[in-house]
């Protein structure tokens, strides 16, 4: 996985509560069976017409914000299916991180899985994130995941809280499956006692 | 010793690790695996050189894409996409030794369907599948949810769940519900009263007189839209409705083994004084036959109610009620029983069981759809199919004009051909009303079974009451 230490970019600003999962890849782009490649259909049905061209006013389609890298929404991120194609097609468009003031619990999790950091802010600090990313390219958010802050671009600083595991994971691109390996003893042990306790399961 | 609620008990006797941080591991009793959400996770074990942990613990369906027209064994009716990840299943199954049921079985449905159905879903187990509506083995008083690819990759490398503990809620239903108003109501309803983020970081136990009087089938109704009030789980605690279902399933155990498990399932429920983070009461003679109007599924009101104004809202919600109004093409003050409908869709994981199909026949019987309607039912599983067959079911359905199709996920999430079109409007026994989830553009209204039969006689949204 791909390590997250700090990041500077242009924020996209999405100023919209309960964007799902279906908003953020419509179902017809789950029939891969590839993770890669999902960025181009990322928001599909808002950032394009029947025809497949652009939606100008949709906000990846304007010039300033194509190179987005930070996406700045509202409450309930993520709501909806468990599907990992959402976070796989936020970062192939090249997203690493989201701010939002709450998120769906699949999803974030999806996130730290996929390198992506999803910040939770309150409303008012996203309200003001928000504001710095509609002033466009020129106003660059900085994430610095080990010291827990977001930077906007006159400097003012908003601090947030990550559970200290994932964010040991994200910031070393460590592999869960790796990890929980080394205590392979510890899930025998507990088959085990827990087949001689519950032997029809 | 403190006392526990039902999730404390079955969360305790799953910790296979536990770090100093609170960050465990909890096995997996079941994992229930889908041909959308897996392929990439056992290419991940291939690449990674790894294997299936307990592949006797873990079961393979294919249901999302897959067509339900009767003619579906021909393969041309599947697109090359569709069929590419059908096949991957069938490969991966046979490869990694997992339990499957492939198309052609007659066992083969929704997977979350067919899972309780064969008696893998049991009291007191742990369960997770690549699919949010894993919620719905809830019902059984066992602990589901629904996780993403990695997670699945890596239940299959361990039969583990890197977790911490969630909080718990506690959701009442009281007193009895009144005639026409089902589990879906209920559900909908508490949505309603929460709003879809109300149970993030929470996993809710309901209770009440009102969800002890479901059958198991309503029971999995509530359970599986608990994700759509944002928690991840849903529990119901385990009493006699729930063994008399789990008794005599091909995969439930028998004999001794039964005695000995019903004695330890005896033991899973809420102790007197245990401590939940949040509670909520409804009363269940307040809960009306209720209807979703916008495009999440908190926009929810009785049948009886009127279009909401986004004035009605405030802060963030009010854009968002805009947006969901000129979406679905409606405006405020319009009574919710004038709205015409093009399309009626009664299945999926939420209300594709047997007592759902009973619930539609009851209405329909003896009635017409209304002309130039397209109205569809989808049985949850093979089996449902040909019991709703045997009980005459679907000879009702097929007079009333509906189409009798084969067993899968359909147009509740319109991966397979059957979608809405653009501007089309449906009523819905499924369980999300996204912008564009039954097909782009599409309209959807969500309600229970009854009252999507009543839409379907009516050509347009209906207080099942009416026709009872």
């Amino acid at each position: 996985m791909d390590k997250f230490e700090t990041l500077t970019g242009i924020a996209a600003p999405m100023p919209l509560v309960n964007i799902d999962t279906d908003m953020i890849i419509p179902k017809q782009f789950l029939k891969t069976i590839k993770r890669s490649g999902l960025g181009a259909n990322l928001f599909d049905e808002m950032r394009f017409d029947r025809q497949g061209n652009e939606i100008a006013d949709f906000v990846l389609n304007k010039p300033q914000y194509r190179e987005a890298e930070i996406l700045v929404a509202g409450d309930n991120f993520g709501c909806g299916s468990s599907r990992e194609h959402a976070p796989w097609a936020i970062k192939d468009f090249g997203i690493r991180c989201v701010i939002a003031p709450s998120y769906a619990d699949i999803f974030y999790n999806n996130c730290f899985k996929n390198g992506i950091l999803p910040i939770v802010l309150p409303q008012e600090q996203v309200d003001a994130v928000m504001k710095d990313a509609e002033k466009g390219a020129n106003a660059r958010v900085s994430i610095d995941l080990n010291a827990q802050t977001v930077t906007l671009s006159d400097g003012e600083v908003f601090s947030f809280e990550v559970d200290s595991f994932k964010k040991h994971c994200l910031m070393n691109g460590l592999d869960d499956i790796g990890l929980t390996l080394e205590k392979v003893d510890s899930v025998k042990a507990f088959e085990a006692k827990a087949s001689a306790a519950r032997p029809w399961v | 010793m403190s006392p526990k609620t039902l999730y404390d008990k079955i969360w305790d006797a799953h910790v296979a690790h536990e770090a100093e941080d609170g960050t465990c591991l909890l096995y997996i009793d079941r994992h229930l695996v889908h041909e959308v959400t897996s392929p990439q996770a056992f290419e991940g074990l291939r690449m990674a050189n790894r294997s299936v942990h307990a592949p006797d613990k873990t079961i393979a369906v294919p249901d999302h894409n897959v067509p339900t027209t009767l003619d579906r064994a021909n393969a041309k009716t599947m697109t090359e996409d569709s069929r590419v990840q059908v096949e991957a299943l069938d490969k991966n199954a046979k490869e990694f030794g997992l339990h499957y049921y492939p198309v052609s079985d007659v066992r083969q449905g929704i997977v979350h369907i067919v899972g309780p159905e064969q008696g893998w879903t049991l009291p007191g187990m742990t369960v997770v599948c690549g699919d949010s509506h894993t919620a719905t083995h809830g019902a059984f008083g066992s602990l589901a949810h629904g996780i993403g690819t990695s997670e699945v990759e890596h239940v299959l490398a361990t039969q583990t769940l890197i977790q911490k503990k969630s909080k718990n809620m506690k959701v009442e239903i009281t007193g009895k519900l009144r005639p026409g108003v089902t589990a879906k109501d209920i559900t909908m309803s508490v949505i309603g009263e929460t709003g879809t983020a109300g149970g993030t970081g929470y996993v809710i136990e309901y209770c009440g007189e009102a969800i002890r009087d479901l059958s198991m089938e309503g029971r999995m109704t509530v359970c599986n839209m608990a994700i759509e009030g944002g928690a991840r789980a849903g529990l119901i605690a385990p009493d006699q409705t729930t063994y008399d279902y789990c008794m005599g399933r091909p995969h439930a155990p028998k004999g001794a083994a039964w005695e000995a498990a019903v004695a330890y399932w005896k033991t899973l429920f809420t102790d007197e004084g245990a401590h939940f983070d949040k509670v909520i009461t409804l009363k269940g003679e307040d809960i009306a036959p209720s209807v979703t109007w916008g495009t999440s599924p908190e926009d929810v009101l009785p049948i009886t109610a009127v279009v909401p104004s986004p004035t009605d809202y405030q802060g963030g919600k009010v854009e968002a009620v805009q947006r969901s109004l000129d979406y679905m093409g409606l405006t405020p003050g319009m009574p919710l029983s004038e709205i015409e409908i093009d399309t009626v869709f009664i299945g999926s994981c939420t209300n594709g069981r047997i007592e759902d199909l009973r619930a539609a026949a009851a209405i329909l019987k003896g009635k017409k759809i209304k002309d130039g309607l397209r109205a569809m039912i989808v049985p949850g599983s093979g089996l449902v199919r040909a019991q709703a067959e045997e009980e005459g079911l679907a000879d009702i359905f097929k007079e009333a004009g509906f189409e009798w199709r084969l067993a899968g996920c359909s147009m509740c999430l319109a991966m397979n051909p059957d979608q809405l079109a653009e501007g089309e409007r449906c009523a819905s026994t499924s369980n999300r009303n996204f912008e564009g989830r039954q097909g782009y553009k599409g309209r959807t209204h969500l309600v229970s079974p009854g009252m999507a039969a009543a839409a379907a006689i009516t050509g347009k949204l209906t207080d099942v009451r009416e026709m009872m």
